[in-house]
């Protein structure tokens, strides 16, 4: 073992540039031909099938595995990409187990369900591969919108709108498009720049400019957005990350698990990735296993998840759980940081015990324990940051009518910005679809397509 | 322990397994290696008459039929019969058979429609030890356009010719292999029996063209851009033979013939059933060409297990089905039944659903929750649902009793009438009046 490995504090080069490469490979690594056919046989082609309902995105998924297991993959990804774009990402980022697969009927015949995430991969994978882009755009409405966010809504959003004949301007405040599948996901889910080349591949369908560092707010305003364009939609994530509100939260080596996922997606050298020997991630979403999980690959010796609910109630999938656990990291759940100590950085993190109210609130008790950390990762949230006054909200969101619709006329919004979401690539991009559905009816009059 | 020890037509094997003629028997070696897996007997790939040997194709000889998985479902052949010399055959013949006794060896035979061929190729036999002959008149390509094979088999008077020859110039027991390919199998079955044949075999292989490869557009297997019919065999062409088999068994001009039943036995169950429709032995072919010769040792175990759990003794078992196949007019048009959903197995498909609402008679409601549940007003009790629902057992057929109001009629079950009494059936007997 390096003695790299086991140095104090937060330190890179932990892991020797082929244990990284091991470490950070496709974690679900493509079917094959023959294995997607045998996969496809599975699928029982039910009657309006349960894995259909629940999609955000409703993907004809028994006739999409049907056209895999019948050989034609290429008419499979176009069933999947009339209905999800962005197909391809989610079907290596989707919570399957509590979407598609958890609803397939082979759950209740066997416990084992179709394995559609895979095939979805599979046909999309395929088909992307192959040089141009499948869909043709509409002949020329003379319509201009705007799309604020070049996340998986303002993707969704823009491809659905070029296709119909608009011209799309999407407005991206980071140097990279793609929103969270690039900055926000755990590498190893979408490896070999997957995000950036679904980025170039939808918006190879033409009628979409993309500007690079826009930010609402700071280089242009929801005010002449709508004064230049005919109707804009917002779609740019949440820029704020929730406070621990633990005493000595400033202390160094507390970061956000946000910025953390993002540094590892755009290092180039994982090598030159500082990490910590003893890792906390506070925290129960997607967010909090992708950066324990991240930190383990890492070299990290001891990487904990601290959660303050109960298990049941963490918000990744149990699947994302046991790839923690099966990574080596442990998961505490019940528990709550009071307070982070050290003498300047972080050195250890002091939890109390939660316990449930009557009315489910939480409430800290007087059982204590310290959790030894030389870096600590904040993973509970966040929130939207900059949003446009005169935007009528609803909680701490976008509040939204039907498809999409804001308080002010011509202005429409989706994605996690949005209320009513549940932070899922998948919905984003159903939001941003049926908006733009409805803003080219709003624009044109012609008739809303039914998604799918 | 069931006894699975086989008296066919006076050709004992220690069990009624046998290989079919066809590749796997091609051979000393193979046969060899079929014995020592456990088969019961063989039957040697056909032996055609002294001279040049026939040459076979030397592009794909198979096309196959897969299910999901690459399951072997079918096999189509355009392989001819033995291209090895003839002396070489009965040499090996010979030598298996010595150090075989106990098992059936089989010669298959497939000569010109002459006398003098005939008289010949069995005079070439006579002392090989060979236990019986079976006659080729099935295969269907290549030979029967030299008038042989399915060209004698589909002429029921060249059959009972052959087989009169066969039968004056051998002591051996003599077994015709019929072809599918022909419109009454009954015909050649009592031809054969007419000509002194002491059992048939069947069924011979099927003309089938597997597949076109829609590049070249041609039939598979394709030989340099051509194709031709081949004999289909497999899993697939069981039910044509099961009924052919029943159809022999049933017929009173050849009832009580010996039958070895051929055609997709692949697992023991299959070959039960062949002999519940009358079959004394079954003959394998494609199962053991997709496995090899280690099946055999299930089918063994499994029709010891299924006769000893059922108290039987493979005679108990030979013919049990027969007496209840019969003609449609002879169902009972008043036995009903309706589709029964047992909704603790029921995982939700709804394959029954879109069966029965889109194809049949919509008899099935789908209830909010994804529950779907029979309407026994609208159920003809088809049956179709249940042959969809990919759950065993989810769905069955429940008898009304006797008295026990049918919903969709308004009519009480009644007892006993088939069609040829029923009212709608202008041709019906009458009550004497």
């Amino acid at each position: 073992m390096s003695q790299a490995r086991l140095a104090p504090g937060v330190v890179p080069g932990r892991l020797t540039p082929h244990e990284l490469a091991v470490n950070f490979a496709d974690v679900a690594p493509p079917l094959t031909r023959h294995e997607a056919r045998v996969a496809a046989d599975r699928c029982y082609f039910c009657h309006d099938a349960p894995c259909i309902t629940a999609c955000p995105t409703s993907i004809d998924i028994p006739l999409f595995i049907r056209q895999i297991a019948t050989g034609t993959p290429d008419a499979a990804a176009m069933t999947i990409f009339h209905a999800n774009i962005l197909g391809g990402m989610c079907a290596r980022v989707c919570p399957t187990e509590n979407l598609c697969e958890g609803a397939c009927v082979r759950m209740d015949a066997e416990g084992d369900p179709v394995e559609i995430g895979a095939l979805q991969r599979y046909a999309t994978d395929g088909l992307m591969a192959q040089d141009g882009h499948p869909f043709r755009r509409a002949a020329p409405t003379g319509k201009r919108i705007a799309v604020v966010g070049a996340g998986p809504a303002g993707l969704a959003c823009a491809h659905r709108l070029a296709a119909k004949g608009h011209d799309v301007t999407i407005f991206e405040a980071r140097p990279k498009p793609g929103g969270l599948n690039e900055y926000g996901i755990a590498s190893y889910k979408a490896v070999d720049g997957f995000a950036q080349a679904e980025v170039d591949w939808i918006l190879g369908i033409g009628g979409i400019e993309l500007r690079h560092d826009q930010r609402l707010g700071r280089d242009i305003t929801l005010d002449t957005l709508r004064a230049d364009y005919d109707a804009v939609f917002l779609g740019m994530g949440l820029g704020g990350v929730n406070a621990l509100r633990a005493e000595g939260e400033e202390r160094g080596n507390v970061l956000d698990a946000v910025s953390f996922i993002r540094d590892l997606r755009q290092a180039s050298d994982l090598t030159t990735l500082p990490i910590g020997r003893d890792v906390v991630v506070i925290g129960g979403g997607m967010t909090a296993v992708d950066a324990a999980v991240q930190a383990r690959l890492l070299g990290a010796e001891n990487v904990t998840i601290v959660y303050r609910r109960d298990q049941s109630q963490m918000g990744a999938s149990r699947h994302e759980q046991d790839h923690a656990t099966a990574s080596g990291v442990r998961i505490i759940c019940n528990a709550a940081p009071v307070k982070v100590h050290g003498n300047g950085t972080v050195v250890e993190v002091e939890f109390a015990y939660t316990a449930v109210d009557p009315d489910g609130g939480l409430h800290l008790t007087d059982d204590r324990f310290r959790l030894k950390a030389d870096q600590l990762f904040r993973a509970i949230g966040q929130r939207l940051d900059g949003v446009p006054q005169d935007l009528a909200l609803d909680g701490a969101k976008i509040g939204v009518a039907g498809p999409g619709r804001t308080s002010i006329p011509g202005v429409w919004a989706g994605g996690d910005c949005a209320a009513g979401g549940d932070d899922l690539t998948v919905t984003a991009v159903a939001q941003g679809r049926d908006a733009a559905e409805d803003i080219d009816a709003h624009l044109t009059g012609r008739p809303v397509e039914i998604p799918g | 322990m069931a006894d699975l020890r086989s008296n066919f037509i006076g050709i004992k094997s220690p069990n009624p397994f046998w290989l079919a003629s066809a590749p796997p028997t091609d051979k000393e070696y193979n046969v060899r290696r079929a014995f020592q897996a456990g088969w019961g007997g063989v039957v040697w790939k056909t032996l055609g008459a002294e001279g040049p040997p026939v040459v076979n194709v030397n592009g794909p000889r198979y096309g196959v039929i897969h299910g999901p998985d690459r399951r072997v479902l079918g096999i189509n052949n355009i392989e001819l019969i033995t291209d090895r010399p003839l002396e070489v055959n009965l040499r090996e013949i010979k030598s298996v058979k010595r150090d075989y006794p106990d098992r059936a060896l089989v010669i298959s035979l497939m000569v010109p429609c002459d006398e003098d061929s005939w008289r010949d190729i069995l005079a070439r036999i006579e002392d090989t030890g060979a236990d019986g002959v079976e006659l080729n008149f099935g295969c269907p390509h290549g030979m029967s356009e030299r008038g042989m094979g399915s060209a004698v088999g589909q002429v029921p008077e060249y059959i009972e010719m052959v087989t009169r020859w066969v039968k004056q110039y051998s002591r051996m027991p003599c077994i015709v292999k019929l072809t599918p390919n022909i419109t009454d199998v009954r015909k050649p079955a009592e031809a054969a029996m007419r000509g002194g044949a002491d059992a048939v075999s069947l069924i011979n292989t099927i003309n089938s063209i597997t597949s076109v490869d829609l590049d070249l557009f041609a039939p598979e297997p394709t030989i340099d851009g051509k194709g031709a019919h081949g004999g289909y065999c497999g899993p697939a062409v069981k039910p044509i033979a099961l009924n052919m088999v029943a159809e022999i068994a049933r017929n009173p001009a050849t009832y009580g013939l010996p039958i070895s039943g051929i055609g997709g036995v692949t697992t023991w169950r299959d070959a039960a059933e062949f002999m519940a429709l009358g079959a004394g032995t079954v003959q394998v072919c494609t199962a053991a060409m997709t496995y090899g010769f280690k099946v055999v040792q299930e089918m063994i175990s499994g029709l010891r297990d299924y006769l000893d759990s059922h108290d039987m003794a493979m005679s108990d078992l030979i013919g049990r089905a027969v007496p209840n196949v019969t003609d449609w007019n002879q169902l009972n048009l008043n036995y009903v039944t309706k589709a029964r959903i047992d909704q603790d197995l029921c995982i939700k498909c709804g394959r029954c659903y879109a069966a029965c609402e889109d194809t049949s008679h919509q008899a099935i409601a789908m209830k909010p929750g994804r529950v779907f549940e029979v309407i026994e007003e609208e159920c003809v009790a088809c049956n179709l649902c249940l042959d969809v629902c990919p759950v065993e057992n989810c769905i069955d057929m429940r008898e009304l009793a006797v008295g026990e109001m049918d919903l969709r009629t308004g009519i009480r079950r009644g007892t006993y009438a088939n069609w040829t009494t029923h009212p709608n059936n202008p041709m019906a007997v009458k009550a004497a009046e």
